[in-house]
């Protein structure tokens, strides 16, 4: 398993074939209290960079781009009850939908841990 | 992600209030604003800070908004040739909601104007000043003066435990009516004071000069009940108390009959006319063929929907627009107000509402979503 980040602050784990997408810590922060996570359906495919999931802060909406393409394969049922999750673990329970990746060769354009905590460190 | 990125502009070219120094120092994220600087929140959070102002006492700095003095003999009949609010029989050190209403009825800005001794005591939008105060010096009579005032600051102090903490400082404070206005030292400096504020709970709108501001801020602030809140909870408080934001809930394109605002229309006013637009409005109290009415909406289900959102019937045609909407940490869900074809109004009317291109049931609903707390002598 190998985690892998983007620049839009998502990380993707992946296994074999399939990713599983969320949003980083540094990411729930500067959203602040997450009141509603909205994800894709199951069986839709996206491209890289499409627009494939939303999160609701008290004051603001932000959409989420899938760093790699793909059809959704699971989704976290569990946000739909209880959004905080992502607030509260967002590189584990805090999860938004895995994807069955159609080009790996996607993946290399992501940063490993080292880059994006060195990416994040040149934001402050 | 892609996060408001308006949240993480400079803030450079922006005008400061006297509080800019301690907003920064409590580590408030600073957005414009009206062409200020102001923090969406502290540290605490918006939800944390929304919640603590609904269960002790929450700092505000509104420093923006324009506060003016007008002076003239019969100044309060002369303000009402602009307002539709009954200002000539309001009592002395009382304060009235109201706002501008344009030739065509609909609404320049919404205000609070506070009948004092001498004059009238004018709190007016930031966004909306500059166009207030030359509206009103186009029709300001021989002998009248207009001064607005850029030495004070303007806070607000709100929450079940605000006027307690005020009371510390001022002392009977917390007995003032709701409405009305005192004048006061608080650590050593004249403040103006009002039994008012915009989230739907009890407290004060304390007005101070500005070299006196943090000072009496920071005094506050060691209260134990205070923490200072920033815009975004301003925003959902107020929502949740069914308060209208102007340039969202009101414009130029709605006027008081369809913002809902007829109680801010005095009776005498309703009979006698006398302010801009009293030809549109006056006929729409009487016929109720206004095409739009202001009300509540909620959401069945999590997802806020937020402003510009379009309301549909069970046929999908488009019935109204969502102007504020988020979520209300109190009301612990999405809430909403829009304007609706009034034959949709009632309360308990399901509707739907287009979500980013997916149809969510909600229903109209009664407004506020939270019961206000606004003080009353019993």
């Amino acid at each position: 398993m190998t985690t892998y980040y983007s620049e839009e602050h998502e990380w993707i784990s992946t296994e074999g074939e399939t990713g599983t997408i969320g949003i980083t810590e540094y990411a729930q922060n500067a959203l602040g209290d997450i009141v509603f996570v909205e994800v894709p359906e199951v069986g839709n495919n996206y491209d890289k960079g499409d627009e494939i999931a939303v999160v609701e802060s008290v004051k603001a909406a932000s959409e989420i781009y899938t760093p790699v393409g793909g059809e959704v394969v699971a989704i976290n049922e569990n946000l739909e009850s209880d959004p905080a999750l992502v607030n509260a673990h967002p590189e584990t329970d805090g999860w938004f939908y895995k994807i069955s990746l159609s080009d790996k060769d996607e993946l290399d354009e992501l940063m490993d841990a080292a880059a994006y905590k060195a990416y994040i460190d040149g934001l402050e | 992600m892609s996060a408001d990125t308006s949240n993480f502009l400079k803030t450079g070219d922006l005008l400061k209030t006297p509080l800019f120094a301690l907003h920064e120092e409590l580590g408030g994220k600073m957005v414009p604003f009206a062409g200020y600087a102001l923090p969406v929140q502290y540290p605490l959070g918006v939800m944390a800070e929304h919640n603590h102002t609904r269960h002790a006492a929450g700092l505000f700095d509104v420093s923006h908004m324009g506060q003016v003095i007008i002076t003239g003999p019969g100044v309060d009949g002369w303000i009402e040739s602009l307002v539709p609010g009954n200002i000539k029989d309001l009592a002395v050190n009382h304060i009235r909601y109201s706002m501008f209403t344009n030739d065509r009825g609909g609404i320049m800005d919404d205000l609070m104007i506070t009948k004092r001794k001498d004059d009238l005591f004018l709190v007016v939008n930031a966004a909306c000043k500059e166009q207030d105060i030359a509206h009103m010096k186009a029709h300001l009579p021989e002998g009248f003066t207009l001064t607005e005032i850029t030495d004070r600051a303007l806070i607000a102090l709100q929450g079940p435990k605000a006027a307690e903490v005020l009371s510390r400082f001022a002392a009977g404070a917390n007995q003032m009516d709701f409405m009305s206005y005192a004048e006061v030292m608080i650590c050593g400096a004249e403040c103006y004071i009002s039994r008012s504020g915009y989230t739907g709970e009890d407290g004060h709108e304390i007005s101070i000069p500005a070299h006196k501001a943090e000072d009496i801020c920071r005094a506050l602030l060691a209260e134990s009940e205070v923490e200072a809140i920033g815009l975004g909870a301003r925003d959902s408080l107020r929502l949740e108390a069914g308060l209208c934001l102007y340039g969202h809930d009101l414009t130029t394109e709605t006027t008081p009959v369809e913002a809902s605002l007829l109680w801010a229309i005095g009776k005498r006013r309703r009979e006698e006319g006398g302010f801009p637009g009293d030809h549109i409005i006056l006929p729409q109290i009487k016929n109720k063929d206004h095409v739009k009415k202001r009300v509540g909406i909620l959401p069945t289900g999590r997802a806020p929907a937020r402003e510009a959102t379009v309301i549909v019937d069970a046929e999908g045609q488009g019935i109204g627009t969502i102007t504020s909407g988020g979520y209300g940490p109190t009301f612990g869900g999405p809430v909403a107000m829009g304007y609706i074809k009034p034959e949709f109004a009632a309360v308990g009317t399901e509707v739907f509402l287009i979500v980013r291109g997916k149809t969510r049931a909600a229903h109209v609903a009664k407004m506020p979503f939270v019961q206000q707390r606004y003080y009353r002598k019993t």
